[in-house]
């Protein structure tokens, strides 16, 4: 049970960071980006959550909390960045 | 009995997570795509991150997952906030489709408030 959900939670989420980032790549606006950006950030959080919860390698918790939020802040700096008049 | 709620647990979190990643990639503008990322994301990691407390089981990892998720149920819906006002006032244009646009209407109704 516990070996089939870690690796079906594995590929899942490298399957949805792959769909991210096609969406990084085509988004036609940077606000597009941003979001998706956004979402790299919380899927790569989710994956080192998943990755140190099954090899037991506790260290790698303090680099995702590190993770999220370098993500919240550069998710605000781009959003005032826009707002000042830069919408490519 | 834990290593199986553990085990949906991921289950489920993975697969909104991929929801989230389906709805940035197929919703047509800006802001229904912040939507569906927001949601979808915020409550799948948060049960990615109660899983992995409960197969962790100890004090020091299980309190960094729930501030993890403490966290993220906070600075999502901020991020997501500023970006949509921020494409909003960048004069990004809506879905074709959109039926209400509630603060145009407020403005052609007050003026610049």
């Amino acid at each position: 049970m516990i070996a089939f959900s870690t690796q079906f939670a594995l590929i899942t989420l490298a399957v949805a960071l792959l769909i991210a980032v096609v969406r990084l790549v085509k988004g036609p606006t940077l606000p597009d980006r941003v979001v998706a950006m956004d979402l790299v950030g919380v899927l790569v959080v989710g994956l080192i959550v998943v990755l140190a919860a099954s090899t037991g390698v506790r260290a790698a918790l303090d680099a995702a909390i590190v993770i999220a939020l370098i993500a919240f802040v550069s998710t605000v700096a781009y959003g005032t960045y826009v707002e000042r008049g830069h919408p490519e | 009995m834990m290593e199986v709620v553990s085990g949906v647990l991921w289950v489920v979190g993975s697969v909104f997570a991929l929801l989230a990643a389906v709805g940035v990639l197929r919703m047509p503008d800006v802001f229904t795509r912040m939507q569906a990322s927001t949601k979808a994301s915020t409550l799948g990691l948060g049960c990615l991150a109660v899983g992995a407390a409960l197969q962790l089981a100890d004090t020091a990892s299980a309190i960094r997952l729930l501030s993890i998720g403490a966290f993220l149920l906070l600075t999502t819906p901020v991020s997501a906030h500023v970006i949509a006002r921020a494409a909003y006032r960048a004069g990004l244009p809506l879905w074709s489709g959109t039926v209400l646009d509630e603060r145009r209407r407020d403005f052609e109704r007050h003026g610049e408030a």
